[in-house]
């Protein structure tokens, strides 16, 4: 098994530690994994993507320019994105952030409200955990309790507290995320 | 500190080279910060190895005072480490000169980016003729690790440490932006305690020991010299040494490469990832290529690449770069076999197809 995950949207939506949780929870499933962000001049506002591969065997390329799932939480991600998608790969967006949907016909593609239900529950900060809990229902890429374990190593101890809010949206994604095709 | 247990975390590369030189026993780091290397510094800020190790940690004024700062405390037997991306590195190279002449260990390493100039802040490699053939003046040579991993940047201080004292020369780890910025597994090595200065005194007789240590030898460091006769010796003394170092430290790691392999290509760095799965595109179809990655780019592997040229149809050099390392490849091939080159530049990183597909439109080429 190798999945290559490109993630994208604005910075300051959690993209960069979205994928951080992921290749951790790579880990705890003893897999190998590689994660390369698009850095530079950004910033809250700009564009953020990275790049996640999880896989059985030893990651070759940490660059690659077709995905097997593609991530995408703002319109110029998804522009930029839906063409690179493997043919039989996912989609999956944002509802409140994309207006233009995916047209493509021979990939998945799953609709998460992640930006609505944040609003609704008051929590923006929950929202990129939102979106992963939708990941991980529609990928078999690793258990909650393995991200939940992730979640322990990729955030410093005085942050642990906050680890049941965060496990309690990725449970809440998983039963959001709707399939459109 | 060490409880024997085995450290797995998920690390960026800069920050696995800061980590790694914290538990190799550094004695001290200077350096600037600069795009794409910044958290090497940023690291050992927030580990504060002189709280624990005794380390320092000094954020100099210019890559230029870093570089002099190195040279220093190199002339005292400590073992110091500076770190920078290719514009930096390119100030650096007066002072590699000045240490390279008087023959003094530390650790540069360097996280290339596109060039020239200021160029981009993008990832890059072409600094092999900077890292290889060197900047600064004079007959020198660098012992250059190229890591094409975050486990090998970590591995590389260790290896690092180890070579510029045993040469008493400077080692530069060549990187680049994309190993600096990733983040991978990584098994961080157990701590090992910095030297004291007994131990300093045994493993660096030549060392400069100020006016406090007065069991040890008076020693100076100078590469100004006004006898032509004496400076020659001195050349040819470094020159002997950098021919045993030929002998003695090439490294280079092979990738499916065997009697059979038709095709070769030669990548280090962020380039042999990305071959890889090119080649593993390539074999699916039947194509017997495989990869020679050199670990060390001084000194270059050019006798295996020269045996393996007699059997090969052709060679892809493959580098984020116009073409560098290929004069080495063709230099090795001595003809044998023809040497091509592919890559980006300026920041820009081949994917997997671009190589994949470079290659075919190479192969159909040299069919015709």
């Amino acid at each position: 098994m190798t999945e290559e995950i490109i993630i994208s949207g604005f910075g300051g939506q959690g993209v960069l530690s979205m994928g951080k949780i992921l290749a951790y929870a790579g880990i705890m499933e003893g897999k190998q994994v590689s994660w390369m962000p698009a850095y530079g001049p950004e910033q809250r506002g700009g564009t953020a993507n990275v790049t996640v591969i999880v896989s059985d065997e030893v990651v070759s390329s940490p660059i690659v320019s077709r995905y097997d799932t593609a991530i995408v939480l703002n319109q110029p991600s998804l522009e930029k994105f839906e063409s690179q998608v493997k043919p039989g790969g996912t989609i999956i967006y944002d509802g409140h952030s994309i207006i233009q949907p995916p047209t493509r016909t021979d990939i998945s593609i799953y609709r998460i409200d992640a930006m609505e239900e944040a609003a609704r529950t008051g929590n923006s900060k929950v929202f990129n955990m939102l979106v992963l809990g939708g990941l991980l229902k529609v990928r078999s890429i690793a258990s909650v309790d393995d991200v939940v374990k992730g979640l322990r190593k990729a955030l410093p101890e005085r942050h642990h507290k906050l680890i049941p809010m965060n496990e309690a949206a990725i449970r809440r994604g998983m039963e959001i995320i709707e399939k459109m095709n | 500190m060490y409880n024997g247990q085995k450290d797995i975390v998920l690390l960026k590369g800069n920050e696995a080279i800061a980590k790694a030189a914290i538990r190799y026993g550094y004695d001290g780091f200077f350096g600037y910060p600069i795009t794409p290397q910044s958290e090497v510094l940023e690291t050992l800020a927030a580990d504060k190895p002189w709280e624990t190790t005794g380390m320092v940690v000094l954020q100099a004024e210019s890559e230029v005072a870093s570089i002099n700062m190195l040279y220093g405390a190199g002339c005292t037997g400590k073992l110091a480490f500076t770190s920078s991306s290719s514009p930096g590195i390119a100030l650096m190279q007066e002072g590699l000169s000045y240490m390279a002449a008087c023959e003094i260990p530390g650790v540069i390493v360097s996280v290339g980016r596109g060039g020239p100039g200021l160029g981009t802040i993008q990832p890059g490699q072409a600094d092999y003729n900077q890292s290889v053939y060197g900047g600064g003046n004079g007959d020198y040579n660098l012992i250059v690790l190229a890591p094409n991993s975050v486990q090998e940047m970590c591995d590389c201080m260790g290896r690092a440490k180890e070579l510029t004292f045993k040469w008493r020369m400077p080692v530069i780890v060549l990187s680049d932006g994309v190993i600096g910025q990733m983040m991978e597994k990584v098994e961080l090595p157990p701590f090992i305690p910095r030297r004291t200065e007994e131990e300093i005194g045994q493993q660096c007789p030549w060392g400069t020991n100020g006016i406090g240590l007065k069991k040890r030898a008076y020693n100076f460091h100078s590469s100004l010299e006004f006898d032509p006769a004496v400076m020659e010796d001195r050349n040819r003394k470094m020159s002997a040494k950098y021919r045993q170092i030929e002998v003695e430290e090439v490294d280079y790691e092979l990738y499916n490469v065997d009697e059979s392999t038709e095709y070769m290509i030669v990548a280090y760095g962020i380039s042999s990832r990305v071959s890889m799965k090119a080649i593993d595109m390539l074999r699916e179809e039947g194509v017997k290529i495989g990869m020679l990655r050199p670990k060390t780019l001084w000194p270059f592997p050019e006798k295996v690449i020269n045996q393996l040229s007699k059997q090969l149809k052709g060679i892809l050099c493959v580098e984020q770069c116009e073409g560098q390392m290929i004069k080495d490849v063709r230099l090795a091939a001595e003809g044998q076999t023809k040497v091509y080159h592919t890559g980006r530049s300026g920041g820009i990183i081949s994917s997997p197809m671009e190589v994949y597909e470079d290659f075919k439109q190479l192969t159909q080429a040299t069919a015709n």
